[in-house]
């Protein structure tokens, strides 16, 4: 396989680094308020990970920023877009923001390529054959190049995970939002799509990622946002806010995960 | 000495059996048989049935259930996609249609379609085309409802993820959603074919020609014209078999795929 720096597919994706803008978001669910005025900024090429407890709203945050959820109140940039804008071309927006799901979401009637160059043919209007090589090499980046002939039903956890960001990234997106990517993996696929993970951050891809995973955090993240009920309630570099938390709240939260019973298996 | 659980079930199992065959022999003693194998049984006078019943009957029973099922798909399919709109128009549409056509009887529909359509507009349509369209709306009601059913049970994150893609909805419905769901109803959608299959014989009520005839005409008018009573109508039943019993295997085939594949 080739050096990943040299094989970026589908041209210079890191040079059009898309950036974040929130400002003062709300989001209610009936009476139900889960995200009460959150600002926060993701810069070009940076890695923000975001932490919290369950419920606390950071997957209904993530799902503003493309959109699955319509936001109530504030302003959302995204790259060149106004995600709030009532006449933003949503469409055209998404093409530039991937999403990985806690859940894959893969398409099983599609093989493994397939899945990875439907959207770039009905949508990018490539033609099969460039799609088809764009995708390849995708998977080739997530180590799966392999794979491409399976259906997602032949794939464990970790590769249908992996096959995902393939998908998101043959799109050749500027942001990628990731919601718990490992959550619903079994501990021993955990560390390769971390890995993979770790290899985008490092080719300057704007990443916005809710986790669990401390140590990632802590090792990938240029910034770590911790939410509590709908707020933001600490955020700072990895090491500040993980390593040494100030909020009384977050101390707490991260008493609980970093408890040595709760602590999963890391990647080496 | 009492039985054990075994042997009663056993002992059980002997007087079933028996009742059974008493049942049986009663109703054969009972039977006339002279005047059935007269009027029922009488294959001796049915010989010129064939090859009409399969170039005739048997095939416009094909046609007609085929015609019929290729509109109520595409109607089905559009009424399924109004009843899941987000448009409060079109699902009250849907619905009254859906309820309408379910809730009479489909020889109500092929009177209405056949003798009031030509009063009303002043056209006579082709035999085909009023058994394609009034074949296809009696369909089309009850296809929708298991459509729907299919594209509701695509879990929600495949649209999300097409979505996410940047799919617009309909391009999302088109690539990702209705071929899962498909495979989902592909068992019921085998099962409207049978009831379609079956239903095809309510057509006869439009006046057909005798090159138009379908299975159960056909048998009809082998009644008058062959003299073996009946018995033309019992081989035109052996015919719709030959029809479902194979769609009814494919069916419980699909069935137990799709039941394989679950995880
Ligand atoms: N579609 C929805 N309808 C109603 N309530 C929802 C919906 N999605 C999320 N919620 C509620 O919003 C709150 C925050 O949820 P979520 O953003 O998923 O939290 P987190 O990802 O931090 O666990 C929860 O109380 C949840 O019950
Ligand atoms: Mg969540």
């Amino acid at each position: 396989m080739n050096d990943v720096e040299t094989t970026t597919p589908g041209g210079a994706r890191t040079v059009h680094a898309a950036g974040v803008s929130i400002k003062d978001l709300r989001k209610a669910y009936g009476s139900n308020e889960v995200l009460k005025g959150i600002n926060l900024d993701v810069q070009p090429g940076e890695v923000v990970c975001l932490i919290g407890p369950s419920g606390s709203g950071k997957s209904t945050l993530l799902r503003c920023v493309n959109l699955l959820e319509q936001p109530n109140q504030g302003t959302i940039h995204v790259g060149g877009f106004e995600a709030t804008d009532p006449d933003v071309d949503i469409d055209k927006m998404r093409r530039k923001v991937g999403m990985v799901f806690q859940q894959f979401n893969l398409f099983p009637h599609l093989d493994v390529l397939r899945n990875c160059t439907v959207a770039q043919t009905k949508v990018l209007k490539r033609s099969q054959e460039e799609s088809d090589k764009i995708a390849q090499a995708n998977l080739e980046r997530v180590g799966l190049g392999h794979l491409a002939k399976r259906f997602p039903d032949q794939l464990s956890g970790g590769q249908q995970q992996r096959v995902a960001i393939a998908r998101a990234l043959s799109m050749n997106p500027e942001l990628m939002l990731f919601d718990e990517p490992t959550s619903a993996l079994d501990p021993e696929t955990v560390g390769d799509v971390l890995a993979v993970m770790r290899k985008l951050a490092r080719e300057g891809m704007t990443m916005l990622v809710v986790t669990h995973e401390m140590a990632f955090a802590r090792e990938v993240a240029d910034r770590v946002v911790f939410m509590d009920g709908g707020v933001v309630v600490e955020e700072g570099v990895a090491e500040q806010v993980i390593g040494n938390p100030q909020q009384p709240r977050t101390q707490e939260f991260l008493r609980r995960v970093l408890d040595p019973t709760h602590i999963e298996v890391e990647e080496d | 000495m009492a039985m054990t659980a075994r042997q009663r079930a056993k002992v059980s199992l002997y007087v079933q059996a028996g009742i059974f065959v008493v049942a049986i022999a009663a109703l054969l003693l009972a039977t006339d048989w002279k005047t059935i194998s007269a009027n029922v049984f009488n294959f001796g006078k049915i010989g010129p049935m064939f090859p009409g019943i399969f170039t005739v009957g048997l095939l416009n029973t094909l046609i007609y259930t085929a015609l019929g099922f290729i509109v109520g798909l595409s109607g089905g399919l559009l009424l399924a996609l109004m009843k899941l709109s987000s448009f409060p128009l079109y699902r009250w549409i849907a619905t009254g249609y859906i309820e309408f056509f379910r809730g009479i009887p489909a020889l109500l529909v092929f009177i209405a379609f056949g003798y009031g359509v030509p009063l009303a507009f002043g056209v006579q349509w082709p035999i085909f085309v009023v058994v394609m369209v009034s074949l296809g709306m009696v369909a089309a009601a009850y296809i929708a409802e298991t459509l729907r059913a299919g594209l509701q049970a695509v879990p929600k994150g495949q649209l999300e993820a097409a979505r996410s893609l940047g799919m617009p909805q309909w391009r999302a419905m088109v690539t990702i959603i209705i071929p899962q769901a498909f495979k989902i109803v592909l068992p019921p959608l085998t099962n409207e074919i049978i009831l379609l299959t079956k239903d095809s014989s309510l057509i006869y009520v439009l006046g057909l020609t005798a090159s138009q005839y379908e299975l159960t005409k056909f048998g009809r008018d082998g009644i008058s014209s062959l003299g073996a009573g009946l018995t033309p109508l019992l081989v035109a039943g052996a015919f719709y078999l030959v029809v479902t019993i194979p769609l009814s295997l494919l069916a419980r085939k699909f069935e137990s795929r799709s039941a394989r594949t679950k995880r």
